[in-house]
């Protein structure tokens, strides 16, 4: 068994040829399932990442299509929704907000929190650190598992006969609380939250684990300062994930309660489908700061793996330190700090006393000011650089344009006056899809096309690569420019059907469905574009040409260990750091790079 | 479906393809013995050039987006602060579009600019603390304006309406909005959930609606004496689940029953008159052009979302929770159909936040009128009050108390 499986996959697993670790023959099972091998572990997120995005992705394209055609009759929905949600061809309206709920929660919390900072934080902080796994090898492992649970969970609400979750992915009770407001909020809104009660368990050991490996397994002259920016990212991440989806969790529990035991959290007064419900003195308002509190980190925990990612790639291919490292390092902490004091700006609407609003301002504001600081930094270090344009550096850049242009519309977001009227607007679902969604998205793509080689010992194919890069960015930005539009219109989200602006304004009628096709249709080219991606990552897995021991000519300790993987990363002794892993095209150094396990020469002084 | 299932299999082989070309080529070229760095450099320069033409295209989109699209959908703000806001929202508009451009600009300018060139080594360059705080200062000190002139607009937009403001009172449900004037006092009539039947949809307080209340749900048809019966009935067959459920309800309603006649006994029948002159609008509201309104808001079922696009105002509905907004209408529908040049505009409430299948249905016109226009309507409607429509459910103790109050709502008035 295992010598079939060594071969399908290429792995030659060098028993014994390390002495530090005692090493035994594995099994089939505990190296590619139950495996406790951080590398390994990676993979397993990664490729129930990839599963779960493409079921977000089609999810999406399936309700931009009633978007830009509504109430036409579509092959392609009946064709994946059957006649029970898509009755000859035309969605139904409660299935829409189905859809669009799992396609938001799958996309922030399946692919971009577990896929992203589940893969690369596993692959890489025990790599670039020099450990020969994580703190606890168990714990990652059910940390995968549970993972992996809650994505099964979550796509099986999907086929319940009531239908998935439909209450949008922030499931603001009542809606969500009550079954008789909406059949999503029956049996589809139970598994929700089942899933996403797995998911935090997941998400804490994961955290905590990630924690103590980068406090404490350090390889020798590995200082914190010495620590590639990625691994401060996922650093940063971990410790925000570990102090907001508690507060999720009790958020989740809370509600639980509310539906099942007949608890008044979130219900106060309410008369539903004809029912007069006794719950008093609860608020709805309360739900709101509990998710928030989490959901405004959550931006950050998917979006600092990725800023971290691109802090190491572009640097690798300018072939020139990161420009301020320290301030790198600084900003990240100061996101971190700060996205724990601006979750009120989700709820300037909501009732809440206008002067909390008016606090929430002045701390949403001031995380722009980091933001800039990192945004000018990777300008700086692509300036009079040497740059070479490999994917990966290719997504690096798309990270950065889509970091800005969706930034920027944050400081209109933010502006509790301005908000009011494009709140809950499409201004709002482009905003959030381009700072967190595309910028995360190119993050990962830019990591994976960059560590494939590290992952899976071989070569992803350059112009491929190219090619999904192009059509992506162009897609993505194709999508989600004319969406600003919509929403400055004053279009709101989570509308199945724009056609009732017909009733009242016919300009901006013709206006939303105009840039509704424009949208959809470069959501499709996008889309497909993604399956040059999916071939080539699986073809290259398969049979990509074998992957050199340092193809990008990198500094970090990664690039150290043997293309094949063992158990313990390096045979014989860990490498010891001596150095910062930008040294990067430093004058008088022989190479254009300098990898950390490079001792100082006389002289040299350290960055 | 067929020629769904044929596009799926057209693009799969187009995927395959695609691949089988890129390899052909590239054992081509390795048949013809490039060599490998060339092959980057080619590979690096073409990208270089393809990230100045994005930033082209970027651009371009962008500015005939701008240009087709910036200002049409929103059109004219119709409300006095929405003059405020549409100056705040396009400064910061310019502001943003301008960091956009410089910034994006750089970023693919120095993408193509510094590809990868033969014997041109990269610049070491680590750090530099001046720079850093120029771009630590430079963006807090815009972000100061910003959010100065943003806090000045969001206080006076969040203040206290002025005294003689008109009150209105907008209720939503799935998937309807009922809109109450306040009436000649301008005071809104006390509401609670609890006395909600037909003929009082928006729960006001009167002595003859918690009698009324009381009435439906001892005697209404599924009251809880019905309840009561049904359950006792030992020929009636059930079904376990329906059983249960008839069991929850009955004591449920038990339980709300005797919350109501702690309300009859705690009732001051001098607040009935706030009631008793509101009027119930439903389908389209009407307002009167230059006078400020102070709207609160409900919500019976979920949350929901009183959305007024061209007057620059949006307030969640909350169960449980009243809250509010204000504003001032100046510009009617009449004049704003000229200023369009669409004579079938109309101002428009739309719920914005998600409620439920029918979300996107859920709205009510609105008409700006001029003064005397208003007026009139208004004048026509007075007659149509709570009071005068409200029909108790043959509650046996409803007695008629409108003589009283026409007095001392005239009194109020003053």
């Amino acid at each position: 068994m295992a010598v079939v499986a060594h071969e399908g996959h290429g792995h030659h697993d060098s028993h014994g040829d390390h002495g530090a670790h005692d090493h035994h023959e594995e099994g089939f099972v505990s190296k590619y399932i139950f495996s406790q091998d951080h590398k390994m572990i990676g993979k397993q997120f990664l490729m129930t990442a990839v599963f779960m995005g493409i079921i977000a992705m089609l999810l999406s394209i399936l309700f931009r299509i009633q978007l830009a055609w509504p109430g036409e009759s579509q092959d392609f929905l009946s064709f994946f929704l059957g006649e029970t949600w898509a009755p000859g061809g035309v969605l139904k309206e409660d299935m829409y907000l189905g859809l669009v709920t799992i396609h938001g929660t799958i996309m922030v919390f399946f692919l971009l929190t577990g896929g992203l900072s589940g893969t690369f934080s596993n692959l890489l902080i025990p790599l670039q650190l020099g450990a020969r796994d994580m703190a606890s090898g168990f714990l990652n492992m059910l940390s995968y598992w549970f993972f992996f649970l809650s994505s099964i969970i979550m796509v099986v609400s999907l086929f319940v006969e009531s239908g998935p979750a439909m209450a949008g992915w922030t499931i603001y009770p009542p809606l969500s609380a009550l079954p008789q407001a909406i059949s999503g909020s029956g049996t589809g809104m139970t598994l929700w939250l089942v899933s996403m009660t797995i998911f935090i368990a997941s998400s804490l050991i994961g955290s905590l684990n990630y924690i103590v490996t980068i406090l404490n397994l350090r390889t020798k002259g590995m200082k914190m300062t010495r620590m590639p920016l990625t691994i401060w990212a996922f650093f940063v991440t971990a410790i925000l994930g570990v102090l907001s989806f508690p507060v999720l969790l009790s958020a989740a529990l809370l509600l639980m309660m509310d539906r099942l035991a007949g608890t008044s959290f979130y219900l106060s007064d309410i008369i539903v489908g004809g029912e007069m419900l006794t719950n008093h003195g609860g608020s709805p308002i309360l739900y709101q700061h509990l998710f928030w509190f989490l959901g405004h980190p959550e931006v950050y925990i998917v979006l600092l793996p990725a800023l971290g990612l691109s802090s190491e790639i572009i640097s690798t291919n300018s072939r020139k330190p990161i420009f301020g490292y320290r301030a790198m390092i600084l900003s990240i902490l100061a996101i971190g700090f700060l996205s724990f004091i601006v979750w009120g700006h989700h709820m300037f609407v909501t009732g809440m006393n206008p002067f909390i609003g008016s606090v929430f301002v002045f701390t949403t504001l001031l995380i722009a000011i980091p933001s800039a600081v990192k945004v000018f930094n990777y300008l700086t270090t692509l300036w009079r650089g040497s740059l070479i344009l490999t994917p990966a550096m290719l997504f690096a850049i798309g990270l950065v344009s889509t970091f800005i242009t969706g930034g920027v519309t944050g400081i209109i977001l933010a502006d509790s006056a301005l908000d009011i009227s494009v709140h809950d607007t499409y201004f709002v679902v482009a905003h959030f899809h381009i700072v967190m969604g595309m910028s995360a998205v190119f993050g990962m793509f830019a990591g994976v096309y960059h560590w494939f080689p590290k992952m899976y010992g071989k070569m992803m194919n350059t112009r491929l690569g190219y090619a999904h890069f192009w059509i992506t960015i162009v897609g993505a930005y194709g999508v989600f420019f004319p969406m600003h539009f919509v929403g400055l219109a004053g279009a709101p989200r989570r509308y199945y059907d724009y056609s009732v602006y017909n009733e009242f304004d016919t300009n901006a009628f013709e206006m939303i469905m105009d840039l509704n096709v424009i949208v959809t249709v470069f959501a499709i080219i996008a889309a497909l574009g993604q399956f040059l991606f999916l071939f080539n990552f699986f073809y290259s897995i398969a049979r990509g040409p074998k992957a050199p021991q340092n193809p990008w000519n990198s500094n970090t300790l990664e690039w150290t260990t043997p293309v094949e993987h063992i158990h313990g990363n390096w045979p014989g002794e860990l490498p010891t750091v001596h150095r910062w892993p930008y040294d990067y095209s430093k004058p008088g150094a022989e190479n254009d790079f300098i990898p950390q396990n490079v001792p100082l020469k006389d002289g040299e002084v350290d960055h | 479906m067929g020629s769904k299932l044929i596009a799926i299999v057209v693009i799969v082989l187009g995927v395959i393809a695609i691949a089988q070309l890129v390899r052909m080529y590239e054992l081509s070229s390795k048949l013809s013995k490039k060599c490998e760095s060339d092959f980057n450099s080619r590979d690096n320069n073409m990208n270089g050039k393809l990230l100045f033409g994005f930033m082209l295209f970027q651009f371009i989109g962008f500015i005939y987006l701008m240009l087709k699209y910036g200002w049409t959908g929103r059109g004219e703000s119709a409300s006095v602060h929405g003059d405020t806001y549409d100056w705040l929202l396009n400064l910061n508009l310019w502001i943003v579009i301008g960091v956009f451009f410089i910034t994006n600009f750089l970023l693919f300018w120095f993408g193509s600019k510094y590809v990868k060139k033969p014997g041109v080594p990269a610049y070491f360059y680590s750090h530099d603390n001046k720079l850093e705080l120029i771009w630590t200062v430079v963006p807090a000190i815009v972000l100061a304006v910003i959010i100065i002139l943003g806090l000045r607009t969001w206080n006076d937009i969040t203040d206290d309406a002025d005294k003689d403001s008109i009150n209105i009172e907008l209720f939503s449900k799935q998937f309807d909005w009922t809109a109450r004037y306040a009436g000649e006092d301008n005071l809104l009539g006390k509401f609670d959930y609890k006395l909600t039947t037909d003929a009082n949809e928006l729960g006001l307080i009167t002595a003859a609606t918690i009698d009324s209340a009381i009435y439906n749900m001892e005697n209404g048809v599924s009251g809880i004496k019905t309840l009561e019966k049904k359950l006792n009935d030992a020929q009636l067959m059930m079904a376990p689940d329906d059983r249960e459920a008839m069991v929850t309800d009955l004591s449920r309603k038990q339980r709300l029953i005797r919350l109501l006649y702690q309300m009859r006994e705690k009732h001051d029948n001098k607040i009935d008159a706030m009631a008793h002159d509101d009027i119930i609008q439903k389908d389209t509201l009407f307002l009167c052009v230059d006078k400020e309104y102070e709207f609160t808001f409900r919500a019976k079922d979920v949350i929901h979302s009183a959305y007024f696009p061209h007057f620059r105002a949006q307030m969640n509905t909350v169960p449980g929770l009243t809250t509010r907004f204000k504003f001032t209408p100046d510009i009617t529908t009449a004049e704003m159909r000229t200023k369009m040049n669409n004579p079938k505009f109309s101002y428009v409430l739309m719920c914005n936040k998600i409620c439920g299948g029918a979300h996107y249905k859920m709205k009510m016109i609105i008409v700006v009128l001029p003064k005397k226009e208003y007026d009139k309507w208004m004048d026509a409607k007075k007659a149509d009050n709570f009071l005068s429509k409200f029909a108790p459910a043959s509650a046996p103790a409803a007695v008629e108390e409108a003589p009283v109050l026409t007095d001392s709502t005239v009194v109020a008035g003053n």
